[in-house]
């Protein structure tokens, strides 16, 4: 069971980011991750009163405090309106609505769970994440960093007009996913990512969004077995959900 | 450490340790509708209202919770008790364990949206499991309640 000695509502990032220093140390998001190990904290650094917790709109942009639940990424009409829902599909099956009201797109992102709709969906549009002292970097490079002990402040979602597709496979619902597929065209280059291979989600690049590009791409899609599938049940998949990304990408108008 | 919790209306101000979990703190203050089925935070027997919105108490700390109101089956008692009788109506529990948690995210339902579809149900309600029955009787005990409330029936807040 999780054990904390000590539990301290941060002040102030700089101060979260010194204790966060500490091994023993933890920032809690919604701390539904972290309450399932035994881990021993000595104190748990809570964000929870920085004001981070809003998403801001901007002109080119929308700025999501670390502490933005998933629920509240699920109901954002102009978030969703600008990726034709993505977002919202990303996260709707996640357990439910209890728990999407505590998950945090902080505790999300750093995790970088392999598992992760949040990281596959978000892949997909312009997302940036800002750490405290490592500065502002694309997701993507993020997703690929090795674990440290900076803090996530902010993730910057850009507006971008384009295409967007989501689609994930479930044994159950409110499971795990056993293979997430987003897609998006924007000014005609086409991106996907796949997630929950069970591996972390990658990247993938095609010409167009046509069905012989979905067949090629999923040749390239590196999967793997767990206790929800097989390697090739997921290879398979990835064929059927990036074919039915690329389906809707073609018929979607432009957002 | 301290901490002061508003809990059904009454502000309570205590001395705890620093993990204890809300879902512990609700039931050390006689809120035993409040339980715990599962240890992977996915059945929603816990959940209670934070700030008027259901949450999962058995993964928030009680010391995140200072300051802050909570509200669980005990405080919603005529709520509670007016839409419980249409899923009793329906005999749709067969154990009952599942019941609090159900009728906690019912309530957030009709309060966030109160003539939802039967999509919207289930995906609302997906986060309470019942390991009993097949969900057709709780949902029969939604619709019969909905209607209710369209003869006009009390008003939901
Ligand atoms: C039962 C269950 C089922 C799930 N199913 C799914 C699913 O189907 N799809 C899916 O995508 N996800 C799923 N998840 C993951 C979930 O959506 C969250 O991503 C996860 O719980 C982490 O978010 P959190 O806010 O709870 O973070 P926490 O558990 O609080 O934190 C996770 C880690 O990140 C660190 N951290 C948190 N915030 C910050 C920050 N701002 N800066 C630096 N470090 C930070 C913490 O110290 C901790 O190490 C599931 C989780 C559980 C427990
Ligand atoms: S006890 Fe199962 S979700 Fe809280
Ligand atoms: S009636 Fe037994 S778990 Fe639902």
């Amino acid at each position: 069971m999780l054990k904390i000695k000590e539990y301290v509502k941060a002040e102030s990032l700089e101060q979260a980011y010194e204790l966060n220093q500490k091994r023993t140390n933890r920032i809690i998001g919604g701390m539904l991750w972290m309450r399932m190990s035994d881990a021993q904290i000595q104190k748990a650094i809570d964000l929870s009163g920085l004001g981070l917790d809003q998403i801001e709109e901007t002109e080119d942009a929308f700025i999501l405090g670390c502490m933005v639940t998933l629920r509240q990424m699920e109901l954002h009409e102009g978030m969703n309106a600008m990726c034709g829902g993505l977002i919202r599909k990303s996260v709707e099956d996640i357990v439910g609505v209890q728990f999407r009201n505590l998950a945090t797109v902080g505790g999300s992102l750093v995790g970088r769970f392999g598992f992760s709709d949040v990281l596959t969906g978000l892949l997909v549009l312009d997302t940036y994440v800002e750490l405290y002292k490592g500065g502002t970097i694309p997701l993507a490079e993020y997703a690929n960093m090795k674990r440290d002990n900076d803090i996530l402040v902010h993730v910057i979602i850009k507006k971008t007009a384009g295409r967007y597709a989501y689609q994930a496979h479930r044994n159950t619902k409110t499971d795990f996913p056993v293979l997430a597929v987003a897609a998006s065209m924007v000014d005609g280059k086409v991106k996907a990512a796949v997630g929950a291979r069970p591996q972390r989600a990658r990247l993938y690049l095609a010409d167009a969004p046509t069905q012989e590009a979905a067949e090629a791409l999923a040749a390239a899609v590196v999967t793997g077995s767990n206790m929800r599938a097989s390697a090739e049940y997921r290879s398979h998949l990835a064929k059927v959900l990036l074919k039915r990304a690329f389906a809707e990408i073609r018929e979607k108008e432009e957002q | 450490m301290i901490v002061s919790i508003q809990l059904n209306g009454k502000k309570i101000v205590d001395d705890i340790s620093p993990d204890m979990t809300l879902f512990k703190f609700v039931r050390e203050h006689g809120c035993y509708s409040v339980k715990c089925g599962c240890e992977t935070t996915n059945c929603g027997l816990c959940t209670v209202f934070f700030d008027g919105k259901p949450i999962l108490s058995c993964a928030m700390l009680a010391a995140r919770a200072d300051g802050h109101r909570v509200e669980t089956l005990e405080g919603l008692q005529k709520e509670a008790e007016e839409f419980g009788q249409f899923i009793a109506d329906q005999g749709a529990e067969q154990c009952g364990f599942c019941n609090p948690g159900m009728i906690m995210n019912a309530i957030a339902l009709f309060r966030e949206n109160p003539e939802p579809t039967d999509d919207e149900i289930k995906r609302y309600l997906a986060g309470n499991l019942c390991r009993c029955s097949g969900y057709e009787g709780q949902l029969r005990g939604i619709h019969a309640f909905m209607e209710y409330k369209k003869q006009g029936g009390a008003a939901c807040e």
